[in-house]
């Protein structure tokens, strides 16, 4: 399988503060990546660098064979990159609807029917019964759908998602998970940010952890998850402490 | 969080909208007769009010949509009028093709000097524009040809070549102040209608997210500063034609071309179509009930603006859009067969 996303040696600095540091992998076309990691450990970071909100202080990031490394946010969306931010940014003075069409209009779909596009991933989204109201008078939950909503509205190959099922009731983490599973099982590859570890460990393949900038461990998910080095770091569970 | 909700029914709200865009086009049908009631004072006032309402609605095209806070948009109104009179005087173009062709010289000059300005971001980008602003002023001043400080006057045989008697050419500048007006709103209306429209309000409502959609926020916003100071400078034109003299302070004027032009947009409403029709009319009914007042008419204008700011930072139109979903000229895109709205 060809790679669709690789980052070689990627470091972002704010000065002397290094958020990230030598991160390097590669995601196949078609699978679905989660990173965990503690709080501030760099990961909304490294989805800036990905999506090209921020610009790296060196490394190299391609998409599909092509070097990304220094093209702006807007056109590795309509390469096919599109993501979710952790903290929602509605469109708030337009619809629901309106939300989506900027997407569909800017990002890499191919809509033909752009209407008809927004009413499948409304309904897909469960915002379909708001979509003509003010994205501003969404509550949370509603907005963080949204953002789900508009990244896919762009007709993503690569979405990054990034703590959509935080806040969320079981029940609700439940139906977010069948909806994220339906898109993998599209083909659009996926990398989640999530610290709802069954959630992410029920859609995806692999995982990736992050503390301090570095990658600290790496493989399929229970591998990761029973290692006593990550769940030392991630969980705050101390392997000695444990023995004693 | 507070979820706003419509208070009104939207029927009634309907049918409100309904009469305002009712009211609005009798204002228009109006206005367009107005040389046939009006006295000739009063066919300068709405004049000047026509060429406000033009520079409010691209100040608001530039601030309240995309984001770009210039303080110096006199830079374009001074450049546009000093085209002008040397384009009709210098060049020998006739009047009413040195206007359009006024703003034209006048996006081209938009294109370096947003170069420069785009380099700065936010309060260091208005800072920007306003020093560029100055820099034309002091430039103006040292032209000789265009009498330097002092100005220059519009000699009358050109002013002639408009119409023969000081009433026709009173009529056919009014009916350019009209255009002016009347195109200002309906380009704003038709750009935001557009796909264009799409990509200059997500760019209002969040810039990054804008970006990450894919819309190249850069571009769209340096393509809207040309285009605004391009109608800025056809405004300018026709304001310095009307006067008939120009000179750097009157031409270049920082209170008369921006602070009031962003009084009229804030009191009114930025970031709707609706706000600087509105903010023009407030402004004007006060400049003519103020007009005795001296200076305290200005402290009065600075208390109304500082109290908007205090009470509802939307402004006007803004705050009755919010509570009660109106919109006389509606942009809106509705999802057709998706299920009623629920009030909730």
């Amino acid at each position: 399988m060809s790679a669709l996303l690789e980052l070689e040696g990627v470091d972002k600095s704010f000065g002397a503060l290094k958020v990230s540091d030598d991160i390097t992998f590669s995601l196949p076309k078609g699978q679905a990546l989660g990173i965990i990691g503690p709080n501030g450990a760099g990961k909304s970071t490294l989805f800036n660098l990905i999506g090209g909100t921020l610009p790296v202080s060196s490394g190299a990031i391609r998409f599909d064979g092509a070097d990304i490394t220094r093209m702006p946010a807007s056109s590795r969306c309509r390469m096919g990159i599109s993501r979710s931010f952790q903290i929602p940014h509605p469109f708030v003075g337009m619809s629901v609807y309106e939300n989506l069409l900027v997407a569909s209009a800017f990002g890499n779909a191919d809509h033909h029917d752009a209407e008809a596009a927004c009413r499948d991933i409304l309904d897909v989204t469960g915002l379909l019964a708001r979509a003509n109201r003010p994205a501003g008078s969404l509550t949370l939950l509603e907005r963080k759908r949204l953002e789900l909503a508009r990244a896919l509205a762009s007709n993503p190959r690569l979405l990054l998602l990034d703590e959509i099922a935080g806040g969320l009731t079981e029940g609700e983490c439940h139906d977010l998970v069948g909806t994220i599973q339906g898109i993998r099982d599209q083909g659009v590859s996926i990398i989640w940010i999530e610290h709802i570890v069954h959630a992410l460990t029920a859609v995806v393949e692999r995982l990736i952890v992050i503390d301090f900038g570095k990658i600290v461990a790496e493989g399929a998910p229970d591998a990761v998850m029973s290692d006593p080095f990550v769940q030392e770091i991630y969980m705050g569970i101390s392997v000695d402490d444990d023995a004693a | 969080m507070t979820v706003t909700t419509p208070t009104m029914p939207a029927q009634r709200t309907n049918r409100i909208a309904l009469a305002l865009r009712l009211l609005l086009g009798l204002v228009t049908v109006a206005l367009a007769l107005a040389p046939v009631w009006a006295g000739r004072a009063d066919l300068r006032l709405l004049m000047e009010v026509l060429s406000f309402l033009a520079l409010a609605q691209m100040w608001n095209l530039l601030a309240g949509y995309s984001g770009l806070i210039s303080i110096g948009q006199q830079a374009f109104v001074g450049l546009g009028g000093y085209l002008f009179f040397a384009l009709a005087m210098f060049a020998g173009v006739p009047l009413l093709a040195a206007l359009p062709l006024a703003a034209l010289l006048t996006a081209l000059v938009a294109l370096p000097t947003g170069w420069i300005a785009f380099r700065l971001q936010g309060a260091y980008f208005a800072i920007g524009t306003w020093v560029i602003a100055e820099v034309f002023r002091l430039s103006a001043a040292q032209i000789g040809a265009l009498g330097g400080g002092s100005g220059i006057s519009l000699p009358v045989d050109l002013a002639r070549s408009l119409a023969e008697s000081r009433g026709a050419r009173e009529v056919v500048m009014y009916y350019i102040a009209f255009a002016l007006g009347l195109v200002s709103v309906l380009l704003v209306w038709m750009l935001l209608r557009s796909r264009w429209g799409l990509a200059l309000t997500a760019i209002r409502d969040s810039e990054p997210a804008a970006e990450a959609v894919g819309v190249a926020t850069r571009k769209v916003k340096f393509l809207i500063y040309v285009l605004t100071a391009g109608v800025t400078g056809l405004v300018g034109g026709f304001i310095f034609l009307q006067k008939l003299r120009i000179t750097p302070e009157a031409a270049f004027s920082i209170n008369d071309w921006t602070a009031f032009v962003i009084f009229i947009v804030v009191i009114g409403g930025i970031g709707t179509i609706e706000g600087p029709i509105i903010g023009v009319i407030v402004f004007f009914a006060l400049r003519e009930v103020a007009a005795d007042w001296g200076t305290w008419y200005l402290i009065g204008m600075g208390a109304i603006a500082i109290a908007v700011m205090l009470i509802d930072k939307r402004g006007i139109w803004g705050a009755v859009k919010a509570r009660y979903g109106l919109s006389i000229l509606p942009v809106g895109r509705v999802l057709d067969a998706a299920p009623p709205a629920k009030p909730d």
